[in-house]
């Protein structure tokens, strides 16, 4: 079924899943933050260039191997699983696919090695499941470029070092008219404006940021200028594998958690588990997490073998994100009163998992994809 | 038939509309962050009667129906879920007082808790009896004309805030009638409180355990009879599953007409949200659901109301149906603010947090649809049950 390499790298990843992150979750959650020694841990194991060529210092490892590895980090702690899957795909395989040899010395080959945590800022605030109403604006001027504007709802902007800007460079083209920027975090006119306190995740930041006449090198462009849309587009498909791949790690993660409560839970005179409805709500749970597994696999292994795969990959991020919501529901209503305080972990995860339909694409932006498809194939 | 509501039902939703909107909304969110419990508004509250809503006026109450007390609850859920549903709480427990305590004990506390100057705590569940709340194994050792209490409560809703405590505990054999219920002064001797549960939502009031060390209770704190206790705290939960209902139809309610606003004035693709077919039928089936939830629920309070027989039938039944739905509707509405749903600014992600313990406490509705299986087996049974 797997390859040595593909179970090696969900094994290492499983096991610092199991020794740091699972423990440290709870503590990183009120913290509000990740500490260092993650991030060194993730880089040690290979885990922050997953799919990054080993020429660019990367594990050079297929998508396969990538799933497997997220949903093992989020099984451990599902805001962590978040800034891994940003930081590998969009950040990294955009640079990989799109970056001049120059960007990928000076940029892809450390984010590769985890010296540093890459974002990706597309959404703004009328631009949400509309990416092509951007309003940010990057002008020739300077050095070579200046840009304005805000994102919102960025994933790691206040601890990146480095983050992949979509600008206006043209707003008579409303397509073709964008595009994408390198941009380090410590360039002059970067703001980190606003932290979002959230549902869950909390250990992963979520910034809003404005750039104040922001001045940038000519060799801050990725690809070509205009490229923009089609760079943020080609992205899609691996980021929504990682989103997907990170919702059955939570949803497995629950699920876990509540077979051992209701293995240990007596009630009326047995355990939970002996109690019919609470066992089928459990084996639904559990077919219905094995199926998201599935889907998540199978697009990626269209990746792999360099076939399109967008639908998969949309179909695998409704499904596996709608299923994490579904049960993580079932593990708190399993532990009943339990599962809605903070001692236990079920309901903190489904606070993580809730985002899965909303981020990379909302549910019904998935819907809108696949919807394409249907027409396409008929 | 009448589905209409009547002059004075108007005036009550009206006083509870505007007291919700006043003084409870625009602090939900605060409340909620700083994990403070409002104590001075629920006395306010207490001022225009909603703490005995349907405690007799004998007692100090406001002796209205279930069906009334129903529509003040939804009313105030929709401006703070978590004050209205310990409200809802407290209502009970002033119930109980008011209706089995004797007469040493109403006279010092059923005036205070229906006008809110004294609060109430209900405790019935136990580490580790939740579902089975039949198996709870807190005893009260009767010596001479006293009683002395010794166990442990969990989950207690406002425990360590309130000044009167509603207990279940065994006096007698193993089975549910080997349970009694007391009234026992919350800062008794013996009596200790546990640390605050950090939860999911319900942030504004707090949550503890409490542990009894041969609590000291004198005989006349007694509610009912010996070996009542249990269908006391039945009888009670059948009201209070009502209230809880009704506490997620408001919060579900106020989540509709915020989305309903939102798809009206955000636009995406060049179009307001209102304008995609995905999203109208969505938001009609919100609706759809939530105008049914309602009607379950006051159907359900009109059986209580009535005393009819297959009355706690039909509150398991609409406490199931309605905390499903209202749960459902806020996490739909919070679905369709995308990014925006997620974030403290905006009071959906809190619709949600709070809303889905409806669906735990008062009876799981595993524990609902236990009650309603067993009445819907009975043979003929489903010949009535419609």
């Amino acid at each position: 079924m797997f390859s040595d390499e593909q179970l090696m790298i969900e094994e290492a990843a499983r096991r610092f899943s199991r020794d740091v992150l699972a423990p440290g979750a709870a503590a990183r959650e009120r913290a509000a933050a990740i500490e260092p020694a993650v991030i060194e841990g993730l880089a040690q194991i290979g885990l922050l260039g997953v799919t990054v060529s080993p020429e660019y210092d990367g594990v050079g490892a297929d998508y396969v191997s990538y799933a497997l590895a997220l949903m093992a980090i989020a099984e451990g702690d599902g805001a962590v699983s978040t800034m891994v899957s940003v930081h590998n795909a969009p950040f990294c395989a955009i640079l990989e696919r799109y970056g001049s040899e120059e960007q990928k010395q000076r940029v892809l080959r450390p984010a590769a090695r985890g010296e540093f945590i890459g974002a990706f800022a597309l959404t703004e605030s009328h631009a949400g499941s509309d990416a092509s109403a951007l309003r940010t604006r990057a002008r020739r001027g300077g050095k070579g470029w200046i840009v304005d504007g805000s994102k919102q709802f960025i994933t790691s902007g206040r601890i990146c070092g480095q983050v992949v800007v979509f600008a206006v460079t043209d707003p008579t083209n409303p397509k073709r008219g964008i595009s994408a920027f390198l941009v380090p975090s410590d360039t002059p006119g970067f703001n980190v404006a606003k932290l979002e306190h959230k549902t869950g995740q909390k250990a992963s930041d979520t910034a809003s940021l404005s750039f104040d006449a922001m001045e940038l090198p000519n060799e801050a462009l990725i690809g070509a200028e205009g490229e923009g849309y089609r760079i943020a587009l080609s992205s899609l498909e691996a980021g929504r594998i990682g989103i997907a791949a990170q919702s059955v790690g939570m949803a497995q993660s629950a699920l876990d958690y509540a077979i051992r409560y209701a293995t240990e839970r007596q009630s009326f005179g047995k355990r939970l588990l002996d109690h019919q409805a609470v066992s089928f709500r459990l084996v639904d749970a559990k077919t219905r997490v094995e199926a998201a597994r599935q889907l998540v696999l199978s697009a990626a292994r269209l990746k792999d073998a360099g076939q399109p795969c967008l639908e998969q990959a949309c179909m695998a991020k409704l499904f596996a994100s709608e299923t994490a919501e579904a049960v993580c529901s079932a593990a708190i209503q399993t532990l009943g009163g339990y599962g809605y305080v903070e001692d236990y972990p079920v309901e903190r995860i489904w606070r993580d998992a809730r985002v899965c339909q909303i981020y990379e694409g909302t549910s019904d932006i998935q819907k809108i994809i696949i919807g394409r498809s249907l027409a396409a194939a008929a | 038939m009448d589905f209409a509501l009547t002059d004075d039902q108007r005036a009550f939703q009206d006083a509870a509309r505007s007291f919700a909107r006043g003084e409870l909304a625009p602090h939900a969110a605060h409340w909620d962050e700083a994990s403070e419990f409002p104590i001075d508004t629920i006395r306010r509250a207490g001022d225009i009667g909603f703490c005995g809503i349907y405690t007799p006026e004998s007692a100090g109450g406001l002796g209205l129906n279930r069906v009334e007390a129903s529509i003040i609850l939804e009313e105030l859920a929709a401006g703070c879920t978590s004050t209205a549903a310990y409200i809802s709480i407290h209502n009970m427990v002033s119930w109980i007082v008011a209706n089995w305590g004797q007469p040493a004990v109403t006279e010092v506390w059923a005036q205070a808790l229906a006008s809110g100057q004294k609060l109430g705590s209900y405790c019935l569940t136990e580490p580790g009896a939740g579902s089975d709340a039949a198996s709870l194994k807190t005893r009260a050792e009767k010596r001479g004309e006293r009683y002395y209490l010794s166990g442990s409560k969990m989950f207690i809703s406002g425990a360590g805030a309130t000044d009167l405590l509603v207990v279940m505990a065994r006096t007698g054999d193993n089975s549910a009638k080997g349970i009694s219920a007391f009234a026992v002064p919350a800062d008794a001797p013996g009596i200790q409180y546990g640390k605050l549960e950090h939860k999911m939502g319900w942030n504004c009031q707090p949550t503890r355990m409490i542990t009894f060390d041969a609590v000291e209770v004198p005989e006349v704190n007694r509610l009912g009879a010996e070996g009542e206790g249990f269908r006391i705290a039945m009888k009670a939960l059948d009201g209070g599953r009502i209230n809880i209902a009704a506490c997620s139809i408001g919060t579900a309610q106020a989540a509709l007409d915020r989305t309903a606003a939102y798809l009206n004035t955000r636009k995406q693709f060049g179009q307001e949200l209102a304008q995609f077919q995905a999203l109208q039928f969505r938001i009609a089936d919100m609706l759809t659901e939530l105008v049914a939830a309602r009607q379950m629920v006051r159907l359900a309070a009109w059986k209580l109301d009535t005393q009819s027989p297959d009355a706690t039938t039909y509150c398991a039944m609409a406490k199931r149906y309605a905390t499903d739905v209202g749960f459902e509707v806020c996490n739909q509405a919070l679905q369709l603010h995308g990014g925006y749903g997620y974030i403290r600014e905006y009071p959906l992600e809190r619709h949600v947090r709070d809303s889905r313990v409806h669906q735990i406490l008062e009876g799981t509705n595993e524990i609902m649809r236990v009650i309603v299986a067993r009445a819907a087996l009975k043979e003929g049974a489903t010949e009535d049950l419609r």
